[in-house]
């Protein structure tokens, strides 16, 4: 494999890490500080890439139709968490996966019965339409790279609001004892609202991100919802720092291993055997990753001090 | 009241309900028993096909059960096993083995070899990481079964053959068919009883009551649930086996982590850690998907809601229900 190929999938890597970071920051901090397994976060990538597509065919801007798709996410997700979420803080995991669950059928085929069961796509934005020269030999989309660099910086300005302000204070306390905060005059339940919301304004952001990359259709968050779960369950629960790392760490581990998994096969097996095998190896790393990182750490990478 | 009459009326209610339970299951599966002489007269094979559906999918309900309701693991990947089962008897009889005994003895080797490795590592987590673990070795096992190109790939595979036993082939008749699953479904729900109930059953639903003080009493928690991991996967394993007897058709979808969690839907739905929940869940999810889908396409649109209203207002499941209906009257 050439340098320049190998620049190409670290890039691209780092772009599916950053996006699932995007997903599993709202993920980590929605299960961390509440205890609530929400399988309907995947929904809300979805809702992103969706609400994205529709202002920005009436507005015809993506900047502006980013902006209000973020604005309804938010809305939406506020909705959801008023109307049913709200009631299950209290219970067990099985009812949150459950309801959860009957949230992503719902929604999954509302999308379907509004905008049709086929793909969709969104042009990239013609300021951010044109190529970087990386190298002599290597032309790199700058969306694709401001893609990055934006997650980058909500991961900066997250990590900043976590462990600098006071909003961020009280939802590491929530993290390790929700009931003492709530014991010392702090409104956890208004806590909750504001770091639901955001969580779901922050999936409904990596959404829209990836519509002009990836085509939008129904269910394209369910995988995409299973991967933010292996990483903040390697990044360990709860911790902003362990999810980004994490994100980044299996955005590589996956990238990567699809180019050299079938080459690295052929070394052992025949071809055509290394053919077969390669891509399901490939599929596979991920998990076997993440098997492996709680055989050795029962609580992922960088447990959050005090979470569930 | 003394302490000892106390115990004794204690003793004769749990006695009295273990009674109540046995007949209504008892019931239920007399009731299906019966379906082939009833679908004689409406609704034929289409009826007949979803109930056998239905059993199966009860089946592996019951065993998902056992780790749920009575052990208090959470596995949100059961469906690998059903995965596993069904393209161990569809790549056996593809390579020409018809033998049902053999595939069955087959099926099992693999299911349990699987339930071991994973179970030993997923069984070392605890809570959602438990969740999480067994969801990524689901995803393993949907990943390898989709690469087998040879057998399908990510399409699936039709199956020509259909196991014979002894010579016979009773698995591909439909009242043959419907007579195996309702056997294998009886003795599942025989077997779960019996367990839950012995000792091995208390040490397990102990452990999910509180493990370290079953640890402290001496008993290997660690070894009893692998032990009910084990099982749990061998009787899924041979759900998987009847699937792809009945559907006579193989696919990866089986294994998905959705089919993994509409197992859950179904012992959740039907009340958890009544083997009798499970039986019912099993066969009101399917029968109310079927059914939802006859009045319109976008049924989940129905369905998803029901589910959230359910889990809000009907705590305790179908079974919880039931009782409830009685206590009132």
């Amino acid at each position: 494999m050439t340098t320049t190929l190998l620049l190409i999938q670290i890039l691209n890597g780092a772009q599916y890490g950053v996006l699932l970071f995007l997903i599993a920051a709202g993920l980590t901090l929605v299960f961390g500080v509440m205890g609530f397994i929400n399988l309907a976060h995947g929904v809300q990538y979805m809702i992103g890439a969706y609400l994205t597509f529709m202002f920005m065919s009436v507005t015809g801007n993506f900047f502006a139709a980013l902006l209000l798709g973020l604005a309804s996410a938010l809305i939406l997700g506020l909705a959801l968490e008023v109307l049913v979420f709200r009631h299950l803080y209290d219970r067990d995991h099985l009812d949150q996966v459950l309801a959860t669950f009957g949230i992503i059928l719902f929604v999954n085929e509302a999308v379907k019965v509004i905008w049709g069961p086929g793909t969709l796509t969104i042009a990239t934005p013609e300021i951010l339409s044109a190529s970087f020269q990386l190298t002599d030999n290597l032309l790199y989309p700058v969306y694709r790279l401001s893609l990055i660099g934006v997650g980058l910086a909500v991961a900066v300005g997250l990590y900043v609001i976590v462990t600098k302000t006071r909003v961020g204070m009280l939802i590491r306390a929530g993290a390790a004892n929700a009931e003492m905060v709530s014991a010392l005059g702090v409104n956890i339940r208004q806590l909750f609202t504001i770091v639901f919301g955001f969580g779901a304004m922050l999936a409904g952001f990596a959404g829209a991100m990836a519509a002009p990359i990836f085509t939008i259709e129904p269910g394209m968050g369910d995988d995409l919802l299973i991967v933010a779960f292996v990483v903040i369950i390697i990044g360990g629960i709860g911790s902003i720092r362990g999810a980004f790392i994490a994100a980044l760490l299996v955005g590589l581990i996956d990238t990567l291993g699809r180019t050299v998994a079938t080459d690295a096969m052929k070394l052992i097996f025949e071809p055509s055997a290394a053919n077969q095998i390669g891509p399901s190896l490939a599929s596979m790393l991920i998990y076997i990753f993440m098997a492996a990182v709680l055989y050795f750490k029962p609580q992922g990478l960088f447990p959050a001090k005090g979470a569930a | 009241m003394t302490e000892a009459s106390a115990s004794t009326a204690q003793a004769a209610s749990i006695d009295g309900r273990t009674n109540k339970t046995l007949l209504f299951g008892l019931f239920v599966l007399g009731l299906l028993a019966l379906m082939p002489l009833a679908t004689e007269l409406v609704g034929g094979n289409y009826v007949l096909n979803l109930v056998m559906k239905a059993m199966i999918f009860a089946i592996a309900a019951v065993s998902l059960d056992l780790l749920i309701g009575y052990g208090g693991l959470v596995s949100f990947g059961h469906a690998a096993f059903l995965g596993l089962g069904s393209y161990v008897t569809g790549i056996a009889l593809a390579e020409g083995v018809t033998d049902a005994v053999s595939i069955l003895a087959l099926v099992l080797l693999f299911c349990g070899c699987f339930a071991l490795i994973t179970g030993a590592i997923s069984l070392r987590t605890s809570g959602v990481y438990f969740i999480m673990i067994t969801l990524a070795f689901g995803q393993m096992l949907f990943f390898s079964l989709s690469s087998l190109s040879s057998y399908g790939g990510d399409d699936g595979l039709t199956l020509w053959d259909t196991p014979t036993l002894a010579g016979s082939s009773v698995f591909q008749s439909g009242s043959g068919l419907f007579y195996s699953i309702l056997v294998m479904l009886v003795l599942t729900w025989l077997f779960v009883g019996r367990l839950s109930q012995s000792r091995f059953g208390r040490v397990l639903r102990a452990g999910k009551e509180n493990a370290l003080r079953v640890g402290t009493m001496g008993f290997d928690i660690f070894r009893y649930r692998l032990i009910a991991y084990v099982i749990a996967g061998l009787l899924a394993g041979v759900a998987g086996f009847l699937m792809a007897c009945h559907a006579e058709f193989i696919s990866p979808s089986t294994a998905s982590w959705q089919n993994s969690g509409n197992l859950i839907i179904m012992v959740v739905l039907g009340g958890i850690g009544t083997r009798n929940g499970a039986l019912l869940g099993a066969i009101f999810v399917v029968l109310i998907e079927e059914s939802l889908s006859l009045i319109t396409h976008e049924w989940k649109l129905i369905f998803g809601p029901m589910l959230v209203l359910i889990v809000l207002f009907a705590r305790g499941g179908l079974v919880g229900l039931f009782a409830r209906l009685r206590g009132a009257a």
